[in-house]
Formats: C-alpha cells, structure tokens, sequence
C-alpha cells in the first residue's frame, strides 16, 4: 500500500484494469502525450501506447458516440471528457443510446463503456468548468452514477465502474484531486457500485453527501460531535443507482437528515433523497428534512464562488435546526 | 460506362508579405502609411497586453488565462477589415479583436480574473462574449447572419475558431446552415496547429482546414495568419462578398500559438523546441516590424516610443482593473431571468443574511 492522491489512485485504477483487460481502450482529449489536463492518465500512453491510450479529435459527442459502437463490438472503451461542462455535447448519445442500447436490443447490445469527468467548484476554474449537474445523469435511466469522495474510494469504484456491463458516468471532484492523500490498496481492490457507505456512527441525525462535500461534511460532523450532537454520516458513492437502504435504516434510527450537495438546490438530487424519506420513512422523522446545497444559479466565476458553494457553517446551522426543530 | 470526374476544387493560399519583410506588389492592398503604422501599434498593443496578462497570472492577480503571442496579425488583420455594423462571435484566443473592436481591456482582465462583469458587452456594440466550451458559438454566428439577411441589414457576420473546432459538431452544422441559405457570414478560423496538447494532424486527415469549406459548397482560402497584409485582404473581400449577399466564406488562417495553451497548460510536454523557435522566426511583430524598416525607416527609436505608449496604455487598463470594487455576491441571482423567480428571491434573502451574520460576526 502507498499514500496516494485521487489522481494517482485513479491512474493506479486504470493502469491495473488496462494490463488486465487488453480490450480496454482509453480515448478523450489531451489525454495521451500530455496525460489529460488534471494528468490522470499520465505515463499510460507509455506503458501501453498509443493504440490503447489514444489523443482523439476535440469532439465530445463523437467520443462517446464511438465508444458506444465500440463496446457493443466487444471493447471496453473508458472515455475523459475534460470537464463536466463539455459532457452536454454528447447528452444526445448518453441518453439516447448509450442508456437504452441494452432495452433497444432486447439485451442483444450491450454497453460497457465508463465516462470519466473533472466535477464540481472550488477549484478556481473558468466559466463552463465548475459544474456539478449529477441529476441529469441520475434522471437518465440506464446510466450508473459514481462519485468517489477519497483516493482508496476512487480505485476501488473505478475497478467496479470499469467491469459493469452498464455505461457509468464516473465523476471526479476536482477540488479533491490532489487535496486528500490516504493509503490506497494496491492490486485488487473493488468496491461494489450501489452501496452506500456509513462513515460515523450516531443517534441524534443522518448527514446524507457525497464528493467533494463529504469533507465539510465530516467537519461539521465533527463540531456537532463538540456539542454532544452525534450524526451519522453517509457517503452515498453511487448515485445511481442510489443505495436507499442505507439511507432509510439510518434515518429510522435517527429520526432526522439533512442532505448536502453543492449542485442547485432545484431538483437536484437531495430533492429525491428527502422524497424518498418521506415516502418510506416519514413516521421515523422527526423533523422536516433539510438540504444544504448550491443556489438555483449557474456556479459563478472564482471571485464569487465561494458564496455559492456550501461550507461548514452552513451544515452546521442546518443540522442544528433540524436538531432543535 | 466511362467514369468521369465530377468536381474538382482547389485551395489557395494567400501571402503579401513574406517572412523577411518583403511585400507582393501585385497583391497589395493599398494600405497607407498610417494605416500600416496602426496595423502595427495594434499588434504591439495586443502583445503587450498579453505579457502583461501573463504577468498578473503569474502574481496571483489574474486566474487561468489563455495566452494569444503570435496570432496577433490574424486578429489584427480581420479587426480592420471589420466594421463597427458587422457582428462578431469570438472564442476565447481572440482579445486581440475584442480590444479592437473596442471592448475595454480592464474588462477582459476582470473576465479572466474570476468576475462576470467582466463579460458585460458596452451598450454601443454587439459583439457576443467569448464562448468557453469550443465550437458551440459557430451556430450562434450563423443565426445572427441569418437575420441580419432576414431583416436585409447590410451587416456581416465574423465567427472566429480554433483548429480544434473544425472537429465538433457545431462547426460542420453551422457551415452546412451558412451555405444551404447563402448567408452573410465570414469563418475565421485560427489553425495555430494545436488544441492544447492534439496537433492538427489530430483534428483532421485533410490537407488543409480551408477546404472544408467546399463540402458545404462554398468557397475556401488559406492565408499566412502571420501577415497582417494578407488576412486584412482575405477577410475584407470575404465581408463584403457576404454584404453583397453572395454567401459565406471560410478564412483558415494558418499560424502559431507561441505561448503555452493558458496559463495552467506546460506546452513543452507535447511540443518541441525546435518547432517553437521555427516559428518564432515568423512572428508577426517581427516581419511587419521589418517591413517598417525598410519602407518607412522605423528606427529603434520609433520602437521604443511606441512600446513605452502601449505599456502606458496597458498599465492605465491595469489600474482600472484593480481599482474595480468588488462585486456585490447577491448579484448571481439578479441575471438569470428578466425578473428574478420566488425561488430566487428567496435564495437572494438567504444569501443576503448570511453575509449580514458575517459581518456582525467580524
Ligand atoms: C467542448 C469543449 N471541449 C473541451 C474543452 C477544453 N479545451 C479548451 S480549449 C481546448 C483546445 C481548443 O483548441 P482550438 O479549437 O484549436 O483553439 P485554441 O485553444 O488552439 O485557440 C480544449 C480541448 C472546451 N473548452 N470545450
């Protein structure tokens, strides 16, 4: 085992599955002689060249589109697509073919293929490269969602995101790309996609996140902790499909939760978590459920951002109304 | 049956002043002496800004920023032949035409510092902001040519790109639009030979980018994009077919991006030395410069003076720049829609507490 960062875990993840599977394919932008613009795929073009490791056209919904033919012919392709901003190009293969390629063909069309992307703000990027629109993908049935919250966490999914036979949208949260360093197993090390994890135990309530924002998450877990206030906090990990389980077992021990995410609060997916625990879990509650999330606005530029996106105080504040309610 | 051929089609390439200085009488457009001077404070303008640009980011002032050194004679030459009427659609490398056009250099420094005021158009002019995500502002030229066409405005359009964009989608269904309908609309697309790390050989198996044009039925030039003499020519003849409503043209100008892609990019990664200093013999300063030279005896002196002014010029749009107070947060919320939704007012009011409480707080 090493120390490592989100980064070279997921490098780690892909080097690991590439030796394993020679059908496994790596295309996106930038990604070969310069190791992709965050160096994800750094030294791979080395290792395995450049039929395997490929530099393509600047054209997201050809990217994609390609990968889907390709997976149906027996490859694994795992695509970048460079920023969460430029994955609405290619919305029109994701949701018309990539998701539905499996019901389309009454099974005899699969569609493996894996689309990694940078998410999320904090990072001080420009316009278009901050976004954290995770609901689309979940709305779409057919795709599997995956965010890892830690290094260990961004192997063990992307081993499992690269086995499902399904497409997966794994997204990366940029703002912890180099920010957390913990030790990674190295070798074989998967983490079965759909289940939620429990990070602290508690009675008193549930703090529901996942991405970047466990990290606050887990601090204001901590200052709650200070006051005698203990939480459960969930890392949800797959988005979807979403692990409701673990989620409502918590809650029915708790008796209250509060949801936190940094995409806009208008149907994002905090919306379908707190109508989830109204619907399976409502005579456990015992106050109304909150979200701590972005505004209903478009991520602002660096200057601003950092009023846009939730900190510690607010978790803090919410979880103590929800407390006191 | 005998087979015969079909079509036929062939690109020129356009060059007025050679990489020594030296100019192609037969091609020349009568320029004057003082238009050729402004060619050349313009370049020198937009260098300077640059450097400085790069300057700031390095000292924290400035976020990422993409650098334009070397494509300023292609930016120079079709800002001139532009006029005021004609709209423009920049991608993000062309502050170079953006200044010219008249946006103030104080706001692109507040764009890329991370404030959106920096984005807001001045009221007298209708260019469109820089566009991020590559490609996708090529429809939106093709849609404002068509209704300058429409409303029979005798107004052309320039949309401007990089080589990388000629591999999306946008790019081939905006030239498809702009020649099915024969509209008023001129392609600039800037082949400096690299999308961040992906050389052109990337982007396309073609032999040159101008002859995309011809699958969409229209016409396509390739021009030295380091001589400002032989762009100004290519897009004012280009703007005023379209104003005479004889359609579209695409303009590749074939030049160099010198610098690395922004300032969070390390070209020398994915890029050779050699192929750097090979074009840097071709700066676009330094062949215009010669030109001077030899035509109107520009003396170091002259050199000096007009670098000082620009430095002047640029250190004033600095001090602008810094002296902007900063943006009050609450305004995310007040430019999304014409009037501001419940949710958003609600949201506004939250904000609006929470930095009162901050406040109190410190
Ligand atoms: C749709 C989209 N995909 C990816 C990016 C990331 N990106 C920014 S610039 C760039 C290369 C653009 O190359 P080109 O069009 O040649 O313009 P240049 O930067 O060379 O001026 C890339 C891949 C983006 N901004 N938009």
């Amino acid at each position: 085992m090493s120390k490592l960062n989100v980064v070279q875990a997921i490098n780690q993840a892909l080097r690991h599955e590439m030796e394993r599977n020679p059908d496994l394919i790596l295309m996106g932008e930038d990604i070969g002689r310069d190791g992709g613009v965050f160096r994800v795929t750094e030294g791979l073009i080395d290792q395995f060249g450049e039929r395997r490791v490929v530099d393509t056209p600047l054209s997201e919904s050809g990217i994609v589109g390609i990968a889907i033919g390709m997976a149906a012919y027996g490859l694994t392709p795992v695509v970048e697509i460079q920023f969460m901003g430029f994955l609405y190009a290619a919305m029109e293969q994701l949701i018309s073919h990539a998701a539905r390629l499996r019901t389309r063909t009454r099974g005899r069309y699969t569609c493996p293929i894996v689309v990694r992307t940078p998410y999320g703000g904090g990072i001080h990027a420009p316009e278009h490269h901050s976004e954290s629109t995770e609901a689309f993908f979940v709305h779409t049935p057919g795709l599997k969602v995956v965010v890892p919250s830690t290094p260990a966490e961004a192997k063990g999914l992307m081993l499992s995101a690269i086995r499902d036979p399904d497409p997966v949208i794994f997204l990366e949260p940029a703002k912890i790309y180099r920010a957390i360093k913990e030790e990674v197993p190295e070798g074989e090390y998967a983490i079965p996609l759909g289940e939620a994890r429990l990070l602290t135990e508690g009675k008193d309530l549930t703090l529901i996140t996942w991405g970047a924002m466990l990290h606050p998450t887990l601090k204001a877990a901590d200052r709650m902790a200070e006051k005698g206030v203990e939480a459960e906090v969930i890392d949800l990990r797959t988005l979807s499909p979403l692990d409701s389980a673990t989620i409502i077992r918590s809650v029915e021990k708790t008796g209250r939760a509060v949801i936190i995410h940094e995409a806009p609060k208008t149907c994002g997916l905090g919306a379908e978590i707190a109508a989830r625990l109204c619907e399976e879990a409502l005579l456990s509650l015992e106050a109304p459920v909150a979200r701590v999330t972005g505004f209903d606005t478009p991520i602002p530029l660096p200057k601003n951002e950092k009023y846009y996106l939730p900190d510690v105080d607010q978790i803090v504040e919410a979880a103590e109304q929800v407390v006191g309610f | 049956m005998p087979k015969k051929v079909v079509q036929q089609f062939k690109i020129e390439f356009l060059q007025i002043l050679d990489e020594a200085g030296q100019v192609d009488r037969a091609l020349w457009p009568g320029l004057d002496e003082k238009e050729i001077k402004g060619f050349y404070e313009s370049m020198v303008l937009i260098r300077t800004f640059d450097e400085k640009a790069l300057n700031l980011q390095r000292e924290g002032r400035l976020g990422t920023y993409a650098s334009v050194q070397g494509q300023e004679a292609a930016q120079v030459g079709s800002a001139a032949a532009l006029r005021p009427s004609d709209w423009i659609f920049p991608a993000f490398r062309e502050p170079g035409v953006s200044i010219l056009r008249g946006l103030p250099m104080r706001m692109i420094y507040q764009y890329w510092s991370g404030d959106e005021r920096g984005s807001a158009i001045p009221e007298d002019q209708h260019d469109f902001p820089i566009a991020i995500p590559v490609g996708t502002h090529i429809p939106h030229a093709v849609g404002a040519a068509w209704a300058a066409q429409f409303k029979g405005d005798p107004v052309a359009v320039a949309a401007f790109f990089g080589d990388g964009a000629t591999s999306k989608g946008d790019f081939h269904e905006g030239l498809n639009f702009a020649g099915v309908f024969r509209l008023p609309i001129v392609f600039i697309c800037q082949n400096n030979h690299w999308a961040i790390s992906v050389p052109l050989s990337r982007q396309t198996a073609a032999a040159t980018l101008a002859q995309k044009a011809i699958a969409y039925g229209f016409e396509g030039i390739q021009v030295d994009g380091n001589d400002v003499f032989a762009v100004y020519t290519a897009v004012k003849n280009a703007l005023e077919k379209a104003r005479r409503g004889e359609g579209p043209t695409l303009i590749e100008c074939y030049t160099y991006r010198l610098s690395d892609h922004t300032t969070a990019d390390d070209a020398s990664r994915y890029r050779k030395v050699e192929e750097v200093a090979t074009w840097r013999k071709k700066d676009p300063l330094v062949r215009l410069r010669a030109f001077l030279e030899r035509e109107y005896r520009w003396s170091e002196a002259d050199e000096q003076a007009l670098r000082r002014q620009m430095q002047e010029r640029v250190a004033a749009a600095v001090h602008e720049f810094e002296a902007v107070p900063p943006q009050d947060p609450q305004t995310m919320f007040d430019l999304l829609y014409a009037t501001p939704t419940p949710d958003l007012i609600r949201q506004k009011e939250i904000l609006r507490k929470r930095l009162q409480q901050k406040k109190e707080k410190e």
